[in-house]
């Protein structure tokens, strides 16, 4: 068909544009030759940005998948095909990204596709991946308040990362003045509300919480830091619970230093700021503060020592670090490989319906569990800052924290649970016993 | 049963000869409370350093503060605990006998924000009569902070002896402090605590005064009137405090804009680029700085100094070569200038995240950009203060440059006549490529100034390109003056709106009067009159 189609454009054009259609017909007898030797691999979607302001995040889980390809095809693949990494890059672009998704299932025919970090482009993929009927694991913690049949949630849900960190410092630090900070869309404001219920419902009285939300990339942080010094000079501890995102944190912490707030005085615990945001800035400012996630590449353990080494050695980098997003990635590309190999089938429906049982090792010496709900279980870690932009574990839940899919501090959503295996509904009133279905 | 019995006494036993084989003959509570150190357990660090310090041991100062900067290594297998000095040499810290070399399984003793705050205060005790007034300085701040009943004594006895004013002040406010939580300390003593916390006026005695607790109705009375005096004085100093974040963000405006202000106001090309090129400026800071580091890490503090010139250049001859290949061609179609800049912006994008890598890149602060002092109840930082003075400095040196030099002078007539300054003899392509390099050179140092306060990646000109052309717009095309007021008039009107409105609702609100003013003044703040508007 496109042999003819091109010889059809070169008979009607000139010189020049037989030309053109030459190199046409060469690539497209390239990617024939390509999608004839990728009958025999299995394919796999990445899609993460590449570029745009997402890309400093995203770049690395790219290469997180890339690696643990290379590291499976190694072992022999998986139902002894090889597999065969598929990457696009949706551009940080949000509606690009449900574009890719499509090209991916239609055009690559994609058995699974590893990807986004927003929530915006999970939700803009969701339709995609719901009418194709396809698997998206997303490795990113995130607010909660949904569990789609097509999606597997391999990051922290906010009872398995916000909650718990509130808890240590209410206990270990006696904090009773919050700052909630956050920059200003839907995953920090949804966290926020879940933790102003849980705060009241711990007895902190309204005007000891404060909340604050800034732009994307906000840059000048006087006022606020001058208003979170003022909000900390009442008399009673406290503490800012942060969910700026990204860029933003280095001028903030910059701005804590400078106007002189020590973490011993008020602390700064983040639910974004993991290694690999701190390996582009100066971390004598940020010394003490803290950082809540359910991996961090200080902590020891056989599993995570393996890991770094590999990895640092596939990037040839031997500084690369890892972080919480990434073991994510390890845990859900082992699940899915590991359902593969059982259901022997890379059907996105018999995957889907093996995937709630499975165990995979995590990096930190536990085993992961994927749930009914499509979260997964994981231990919770608070570390410090340390000098040389690591983290020193303070603290850790005792077992493994389930992920709930939707919050119980929250009216709204208290009575659901998500339920893929017995109820097969994402969304299950447990009080009315119904499925609210799709479209909530 | 039985067998259990056994099993534990003999564990029992065995623990027991262990204890006793590995501690020291003479072990008293002060060796056993070093030998806690070793346990990595943070409530044993905390009740170590609690009898540590109140030990009356010599070598208790060298413990702690060896603890503070992370050199009080212990050994988890022996449970011995070392200090190692600043000099490499280290002694034993429960007998302090010098030892020839720390065993490799020893780590530093950890701490976490709970233990730093216990070690401040422990420092802040001990420290009270130091021979440095610095250091003493310190300790009746930490002191202050901490105001802990048993730090009473110390403060009495080393304000009898204390001769310094400020320190003497210093040890006043703690011991008011200390007197106001005592439950036992008479009405009186409460009385003055409070007249004295008043005096001092700040945050601080604020949140001591409302955090007191139950008091004798005449103290809450007291109190309650220093909050009411403290609360009107701290209003005023944050006007002041908002008028100086004001100004600060002004500077940045004005900074980012004033390349644009040539680029766009004097010479008319929408350049979406601009902000590209303060980006690049901004990387040869880090590349500058990189090599510092390497080669000549004494430099460091001159850094920034090394690279404004640079930045200047780089960023001037790419404007120069833009201009040459891509925007001549387009003058007098803006909308095609537009464009091109606008893909120009992302081609410069693409290729620093390629060149250097997606992420963030670390540029840091030399010292005397670190940091800040108080003036009154407000806080300066000094990036902050620089940044204001290096703006002005590059404003006034543009002005001059523009008013004074040939080059100025033929800017000038070109822009306001082209025919009839190229009739005079002006050669006016070669003036508009060094009037497209001047603004792109500027755009250039102000990224080296904007590397210290935002963060260096590749999208960094993209949340200054917008906020650059609103300062022009509201300022008034082609006049540099109005650039200046526009910039300073919208960070000031943006740091008093953010305290009430919040971030977001206040950069609304920005721009929606900016919009409204371009309604009623299109040509912005100060508008070109005369024939030079209509050529």
């Amino acid at each position: 068909m496109l042999n003819k189609s091109t010889h059809d454009i070169a008979a009607s054009f000139s010189r020049r544009g037989m030309l053109a259609a030459t190199a046409g017909l060469m690539l497209g007898l390239a990617s024939i030759s390509g999608a004839k030797a990728a009958d025999d691999t299995i394919k796999v979607g990445v899609l993460h940005s590449l570029s745009g302001t997402m890309a400093i995040s995203e770049t690395t889980l790219k290469d997180t998948i890339l690696f643990l390809i290379d590291e499976q095809n190694k072992k022999g693949g998986v139902l002894g095909k090889k597999l065969e990494a598929v990457v696009v890059d949706p551009a940080s672009n949000w509606p690009l990204f449900a574009e890719k998704a499509r090209e991916l299932i239609t055009k690559d025919k994609v058995a699974v596709v590893f990807g986004c970090w927003t929530s915006v482009s999970r939700k803009s993929v969701l339709p995609v991946f719901k009418e194709l009927n396809n698997i998206l694991f997303y490795p990113v913690q995130y607010e909660g308040e949904e569990s789609e049949r097509n999606v597997f949630y391999t990051g922290a849900a906010p009872n398995q990362q916000a909650i718990p960190a509130v808890d240590y410092l209410m206990k270990d630090e006696k904090v009773k003045r919050w700052v909630l900070a956050g920059t200003d869309y839907v995953y920090p404001r949804t966290t926020n509300k879940i933790l102003e219920a849980y705060l009241k419902s711990k007895g902190v009285a309204q005007e000891d919480i404060m909340i604050n939300y800034t732009p994307f990339g906000h840059s000048d942080w006087q006022t606020i830091v001058a208003d979170i010094k003022k909000f900390g000079s009442a008399g009673k501890k406290t503490a800012v619970v942060s969910t700026i995102n990204g860029d933003a944190n280095v001028p903030f912490y910059k701005e804590l230093g400078n106007q002189g707030i020590k973490a011993k005085d008020i602390p700064v615990v983040a639910f974004s700021v993991g290694e690999e945001e701190l390996a582009g800035i100066d971390t004598k400012p940020l010394l003490g503060h803290l950082a809540a996630w359910n991996y961090f590449e200080s902590i020891k353990s056989p599993e995570n020592e393996k890991f770094i080494k590999a990895w640092q050695a596939y990037t040839k980098n031997p500084k690369r670090v890892t972080n919480d997003p990434m073991e994510a990635h390890v845990i859900g590309f082992d699940m899915w490989i590991k359902a593969v190999e059982k259901v022997k089938s890379t059907d996105p429906d018999k995957v889907i319906d093996a995937l709630p049982g499975i165990e995979a090792k995590n990096l930190t010496g536990g085993t992961s569990k994927m749930l009914p709900n499509h979260h997964i279980t994981k231990p919770v870690f608070i570390g410090e800052i340390k000098a040389n932009g690591q983290f020193d574990v303070v603290w850790k839940t005792p077992g493994l924290v389930a992920g709930d899919a939707w919050s119980k501090e929250l009216d709204g959503s208290k009575d659901l649970v998500g339920d893929w295996v017995g109820k097969k509904c994402g969304n299950f009133n447990t009080k009315t016993n119904k499925c609210l279905g799709s479209g909530s | 049963m039985p067998t259990n019995l056994s099993a534990r006494l003999c564990s029992f036993v065995l623990s027991l000869f262990l204890i006793a084989f590995a501690l020291p003959a003479f072990a008293g509570p002060f060796e056993d409370a070093v030998a806690k150190f070793a346990n990595d357990d943070f409530s044993d660090t905390d009740e170590a350093i609690g009898v540590v310090a109140g030990s009356g041991n010599k070598l208790a100062l060298p413990i702690i503060s060896a603890l503070q900067d992370g050199r009080l290594m212990a050994d988890p297998d022996s449970k011995k605990v070392y200090v190692t000095g600043a000099d490499g040499k280290s002694i034993d810290a429960a007998t302090g006998e010098p030892v020839a070399s720390v065993p490799d399984s020893a780590s530093a003793v950890r701490l976490n924000n709970r233990l730093r705050r216990s070690v401040d205060t422990a420092i802040g005790n001990l420290t009270l009569q130091s021979p440095d007034v610095g250091t003493r300085l310190q300790a009746a701040q930490s002191v202050f902070k901490s105001h802990e009943e048993t730090a009473l004594e110390p403060v009495d006895a080393a304000l009898a002896k204390e001769t310094n004013k400020s320190v003497k002040a210093a040890l006043g406010d703690a011991r008011a402090a200390i007197l106001l939580f005592k439950p036992d300390a008479t009405e009186v003593e409460k009385l003055e605590a409070v007249a004295t916390l008043k005096a001092r006026g700040d945050q601080e005695a604020m949140a001591l005064l409302t955090g007191m607790g139950d008091q004798p109705a005449t103290v809450t009375k007291a109190a309650a009137s220093a909050i009411s005096s403290i609360q009107s004085s701290l209003a005023v100093w944050s006007m002041v405090q908002n008028a100086w974040y004001g100004l600060s963000l002004g500077s940045v405006l004005l900074l980012a804009a004033i390349g644009l202000a040539i680029t766009f106001g004097v010479m008319g090309v929408i350049n979406m680029a601009h902000g590209e090129m303060v980006m690049i400026g901004a990387y040869t800071t880090f590349v500058v700085q990189e090599v510092i580091r390497t080669r000549y890490p004494g430099l460091f503090d001159y850094s920034l100094l090394i690279a404004v010139p640079l930045a200047f250049l780089v960023a001037g001859a790419l404007g120069v070569l833009i201009e040459r290949s891509i925007i001549r061609f387009l003058y007098g179609r803006p909308l095609e200038t537009l464009l091109a800049t606008w893909g120009l912006s992302l081609v410069l994008q693409q290729a620093v995240r390629t060149m250097f890598g997606p992420t963030n890149r670390e540029v840091g602060n030399p010292s005397w950009m670190s940091g800040a002092f108080e003036l009154g109840q407000i806080t300066i930082t000094y990036n902050r203060l620089w940044i204001l003075v290096f703006t002005l400095a590059v404003f006034a040196i543009l002005l001059a440059m523009l008013r004074y030099t040939a080059l100025g002078l033929e800017m000038r007539a070109v822009t306001q006549n082209r025919r009839m300054a190229a009739s005079m003899g002006i050669a006016t392509s070669r003036v508009d490529a060094l009037t497209f390099g001047l603004g792109s050179g500027i755009a250039g140092i102000a990224g080296v100034a904007l590397s210290q306060i935002d963060n260096v990646s590749p999208n960094l000109g993209q949340s200054y390109i917008i906020d650059s052309f609103m300062v022009v717009v509201f300022g008034g095309v082609g006049n540099l003056w109005g650039t200046l007021v526009g910039a300073f008039t919208l960070g000031i009107a943006n740091k008093f709106l953010e305290p009430v409105a919040g971030a977001v609702l206040g950069k609304i609100a920005i721009l929606v009067l900016i919009i409204l003013f371009i309604q009623k003044r299109p040509r912005g703040l100060f508008a070109l009159k005369g024939r030079a508007v209509e050529a």
